[in-house]
C-alpha cells in the first residue's frame, strides 16, 4: 500500500490477483502517479506500480475506469 | 358414448383416487403425512358444469392456483387464453399478459415461476416450435411451469382449425439435448380439468416443465365437468440451506427476493448455480440427475386407464390417447359385441412412456392396434415393446372415428 | 467508506468469481463497476434487486459477479423473462443487462414492446458494437464500414441508433454515455434505477480483442480515447454544424421525465 498526497487522507491499494495488466489506470491518471513495471512479467503481463503516491489527488479516475475493481483508494484510518 | 364416458370418468378416478401403478394423486389420508401437499377450496363452486375442453383446462389452471398466464393468439388455443383473461380479472392477485410472441410468452412464464408464481401458457404446434429453446431452458434450470399444446394438423401452418396428434414426438424430443419430459394427454373435459391440476402439481413436485397435449377435438367439445369441493396442491419446497440445483434428486426452490441470492443459469452449472462449462463431471452429473429425477419416480407420474382388459388373453389390444381413445373405446365395445376379446389401454401420461403397463397388457394380447391421429408416433414406442403392433392412423385433419378403429380391429382379429 | 468507491462496492460482488473472465481492458468491466457504484450511491437494498441477463459477454456482467439474485437466460430474451418476474412480484427491483446483439438484434422485438408498454424495468445495454463472445461478428450497431469477422470488407449495412429507437418505441427515460464518460454514466444509471417506467441506458463499451483489433484500435486505452474524442453531448451538438457532427456520436439524456 502506498500513502497518497499528505493533504488527502487516502492510500492506493492494488489487488494484484484481480489486475490483468490492461494499464488503463496508468494512462488515465492525470498526475502520472502510476507506472507500468516493465521489469516484471510473472502472470503474462507487466503489472502496475505506484511510482509517485505523493502526487495523488484521489480523483478516483483509476478506480472508476479499472475494469477489474483492482485498484482502490482507501480512506486512511484516523 | 354416454355410458362409456361415465365409466371412463369412474375409471379415471376422482382427484383423490389412487389406482395402483399410476394416478399421480394422493390419497386423502396421505396428504397430512407429506407437508408439501395441501388442499385448496375449489375456485369454481363445486358441482356439475357443461363446459368446453379448452375452458375446463383454463379452470383447472385457476383451481391449481395459476397466478401468471402469458400467451399469444393461435388457433385452436386462443380460447384458453381468453377464458383465463376473463377469469383472472374476476379473481385477486392473478396476472394475465398477452405477450408480443410465443417466445416472450414462455420466457415471461419462466421468469414468473422464479418469482414464485404457478405459471402457464397455451399454444399449438407452431407455437411449441418457437418455445422449444426456452422449454429446454426450463428443463436445465428446473423451472416448474405448464405448457399446453392444443395440437392441430401440421407440419408448418398446416390446417389451423383441424385436429391432429402429430406433436407427440415433438413433446418428447423437440428441445435440443438429452432430457426427460412429462407430457399428459386428457381424453375428456373432466380430464382436461383434472390433468391440468395434476400438471401443475407434477411441475412443482419434480421442478420440470409439464406439457399438456390436447387437440382441437377434446379442446372444442363440450361435456360434463364435475368440480369437487377441494383441489390438491403440491407446494414448492424452499429450504435455503440446501443447494437449489443439486445434491437432492429434486432440490428446493426458493423464489427471487427471499434472500437466497440465486444464481439461475441455462449453462451447465454446479449445485449452487455456478457455471461449469468445461467440466465433464458437471455435465454428466447434471444431465443424469435431471433424467433420473423423472425416471426414478415413474409410479408417481404415470397414469393410464384400461377398459375391457381383464381377460387373461385378449384378441386385440387397442392402445390410444386423447380424442382417438374415445373413438377407440366405442370400437372396442363394438368388437366385444361381435365376440372379439378386445380391450383398450388409454394413455393419459404419454411421457415418460408407461412401459410397464404397456408391456403387461401387450404381452397378453395376440394383436395390438395403436390408434392415433398421426402417421404412427406412439406406435413406434409400443413397437419397441411389442414389435407386431400395427397402427390405425388418420392424418387428414379429421378425427379418428370409431369406424376407423373398428375396421383395424377387424382386420387384425377377424371374428 | 465513500459510497461508490471500489472499496465500498466490493461488498456487492462474489469475491470467488474474481478475477473476472473478461479480457484485459474490456469496457464491460468498467460498466460492471458503474452499475454497482450507482446502486451503492443510492443506498438501494441489493437483496431486493434482480439482474436478468442474456447471452454474450455483457450477460456475464451480473452473473455470477453480483452477490444477489441473478437470472441468466437464453439469447435475446432477458427483457421477456424480466417482464414475467416483475409482473409476478412487483416489489422486486428488476434490472436487465445485455449486449447490443442480445438486446437489439435477436432481442429487438422484446425491447421495443417493453418500451412501448413502459413497463417498470431498467435495461442497460452494453453496446460494444460487436458479438464479442462468439469471435467478433457484426451486429445491428456495428458502424457502417467497420471490419468484423462477418464483414471482412467493411460493414455494408447502416446501424441502429439504439437510444433513438427505444425512445421512439415509448421508453420514458433514455440515456447514452460511453464507459469513458463513467461519471455521467453512473449518474444516468442512478436515474434509470429511480425511474418509474421503462428506462434504457445505452452504455457504449469497448471490445479491444474483437472490435479494436480489427479496426485499428487494438489497445484498451486507445478505444477509450476514441470515445472521448468522438462523443459529443446533446447540449454541445446544438451549436455545431452538420459537418462538424459527421462521424460523432451524441451522448446525453434523450428522454427524461417531466
Amino acid at each position: 500500500m502506498w500513502k497518497a498526497c499528505k493533504h488527502m487522507p487516502s492510500k492506493i491499494v492494488l489487488n494484484a490477483d484481480w489486475c490483468k495488466g490492461c494499464h488503463i489506470c496508468v494512462a488515465v491518471c492525470p498526475r502520472q502517479v502510476l507506472e507500468v513495471d516493465e521489469g516484471s512479467y510473472l502472470r503474462g503481463f507487466h503489472p502496475v506500480t505506484v511510482a509517485r503516491p505523493e502526487d495523488c489527488t484521489a480523483c478516483q479516475q483509476c478506480e472508476f475506469l479499472c475494469p477489474d475493481l483492482a485498484i482502490a483508494l482507501v480512506e486512511e484510518d484516523a | 358414448m354416454h355410458d362409456g364416458l361415465r365409466s371412463a370418468q369412474q375409471a379415471a378416478g376422482s382427484l383423490f383416487k389412487v389406482e395402483g401403478a399410476g394416478s399421480g394423486m394422493r390419497d386423502e389420508q396421505d396428504l397430512s403425512r407429506d407437508s408439501a401437499w395441501t388442499t385448496a377450496p375449489s375456485v369454481l363452486k363445486p358441482g356439475r358444469y357443461f363446459m368446453q375442453g379448452d375452458e375446463a383446462c383454463a379452470e383447472g389452471a385457476i383451481a391449481a392456483g395459476c397466478s401468471y398466464y402469458a400467451g399469444y393468439p393461435i388457433t385452436p388455443a386462443s380460447e384458453i387464453m381468453e377464458r383465463v383473461c376473463q377469469r383472472f380479472a374476476q379473481l385477486p392477485s392473478r396476472v394475465f399478459m398477452q405477450m408480443e410472441d410465443e417466445i416472450a410468452s414462455i420466457g415471461s412464464v419462466i421468469g414468473a415461476s422464479w418469482a414464485g408464481a404457478r405459471a402457464m401458457t397455451a399454444t399449438s404446434g407452431p407455437g411449441v416450435s418457437l418455445m422449444l429453446e426456452n422449454i429446454g431452458y426450463a428443463i436445465i434450470t428446473e423451472t416448474p411451469c405448464v405448457v399446453v399444446d392444443v395440437q392441430r394438423a401440421g407440419p408448418g401452418t398446416g390446417q389451423a382449425t383441424r385436429p391432429a396428434q402429430g406433436d407427440v414426438m415433438q413433446a418428447r424430443w423437440g428441445a435440443h439435448g438429452d432430457y426427460e419430459i412429462i407430457a399428459i394427454s386428457p381424453w375428456s373435459v373432466q380430464e382436461a380439468y383434472e390433468e391440468t391440476i395434476r400438471a401443475f402439481n407434477l411441475a412443482d413436485r419434480f421442478r420440470v416443465p409439464v406439457m399438456l397435449l390436447t387437440e382441437e377435438g377434446v379442446g372444442h367439445l363440450r361435456e360434463s365437468l364435475v368440480v369437487p369441493d377441494t383441489t390438491p396442491i403440491y407446494r414448492r419446497i424452499k429450504d435455503q440451506g440446501r443447494p437449489p440445483f443439486g445434491d437432492a434428486d429434486v432440490p428446493p426452490m426458493p423464489a427471487f427476493g427471499e434472500g437466497a441470492r440465486l444464481l439461475v443459469t441455462g449453462s451447465t452449472h454446479d449445485a449452487w448455480g455456478y457455471r461449469k462449462t468445461v467440466s465433464p463431471q458437471a455435465q454428466s452429473r447434471l444431465v443424469e440427475r435431471l433424467a433420473s429425477k423423472i425416471l426414478n419416480h415413474r409410479a408417481e407420474i404415470e397414469r393410464t386407464h384400461a377398459h375391457y382388459c381383464d381377460d387373461e388373453r385378449l384378441d386385440v389390444l387397442v392402445v390410444s390417447y386423447g380424442f382417438s381413445a374415445r373413438s377407440a373405446l366405442r370400437a372396442v365395445k363394438m368388437a366385444r359385441g361381435s365376440g372379439i376379446k378386445a380391450g383398450l389401454l388409454c394413455l393419459t401420461t404419454l411421457w415418460p412412456f408407461p412401459e410397464q403397463t404397456v408391456l403387461r397388457l401387450t404381452s397378453k394380447a395376440s394383436h395390438i392396434v395403436v390408434a392415433e391421429m398421426n402417421r404412427g408416433q406412439m406406435l413406434r414406442e409400443v413397437q419397441r415393446l411389442a414389435p407386431h403392433a400395427v397402427g390405425c392412423n388418420r392424418t387428414d385433419g379429421e378425427v379418428l372415428s370409431a369406424t376407423d378403429v373398428w375396421r383395424s380391429v377387424q382386420k387384425e382379429a377377424p371374428a | 467508506m465513500k459510497p461508490g468507491s471500489t472499496e465500498s462496492i466490493r461488498r456487492y460482488v462474489r469475491a470467488k468469481s474474481f478475477p473476472t473472465p473478461f479480457c484485459p481492458g474490456c469496457g464491460h468491466g468498467i460498466l460492471l463497476g458503474a452499475i454497482l457504484r450507482a446502486v451503492d450511491q443510492l443506498g438501494l437494498d441489493f437483496s431486493q434487486m434482480l439482474f436478468v441477463s442474456g447471452i454474450g459477454c455483457a450477460g456475464w456482467i451480473p452473473s455470477p459477479h453480483f452477490d444477489t439474485d441473478t437470472l441468466h437466460v437464453t439469447h435475446g430474451r432477458p427483457v421477456a423473462y424480466a417482464t414475467g418476474v416483475k409482473l409476478a412480484n412487483p416489489r422486486l427491483h428488476v434490472v436487465v443487462v445485455g449486449g447490443d446483439g442480445d438486446i437489439a438484434s435477436i432481442g429487438g422485438n422484446h425491447l421495443i414492446h417493453a418500451a412501448r408498454r413502459n413497463i417498470n424495468l431498467a435495461v442497460i445495454c452494453a453496446n460494444n458494437q460487436i458479438y464479442g463472445m462468439t469471435g467478433g461478428q457484426v451486429t445491428p450497431t456495428t458502424p457502417f464500414g467497420a471490419h468484423t469477422a462477418t464483414t471482412p470488407a467493411g460493414n455494408p449495412e447502416p446501424s441502429f441508433d439504439l437510444a433513438r429507437l427505444v425512445a421512439a418505441a415509448g421508453a420514458t427515460y433514455v440515456a447514452r454515455y460511453s464507459v469513458w464518460h463513467v461519471r455521467p454514466l453512473i449518474a444516468a444509471i442512478q436515474r434509470a434505477l429511480q425511474h418509474t417506467g421503462f428506462s434504457f441506458i445505452e452504455a457504449l463499451s469497448s471490445c479491444p480483442t474483437q472490435y479494436g483489433r480489427r479496426n485499428a484500435q487494438p489497445s484498451p486505452i486507445e478505444m477509450l480515447r476514441w470515445f472521448k474524442q468522438s462523443c459529443v453531448t446533446l447540449e454541445r451538438a446544438q451549436s455545431m454544424t452538420a459537418e462538424d457532427l459527421a462521424g460523432k456520436t451524441l451522448i446525453g439524456e434523450f428522454v427524461k421525465p417531466g
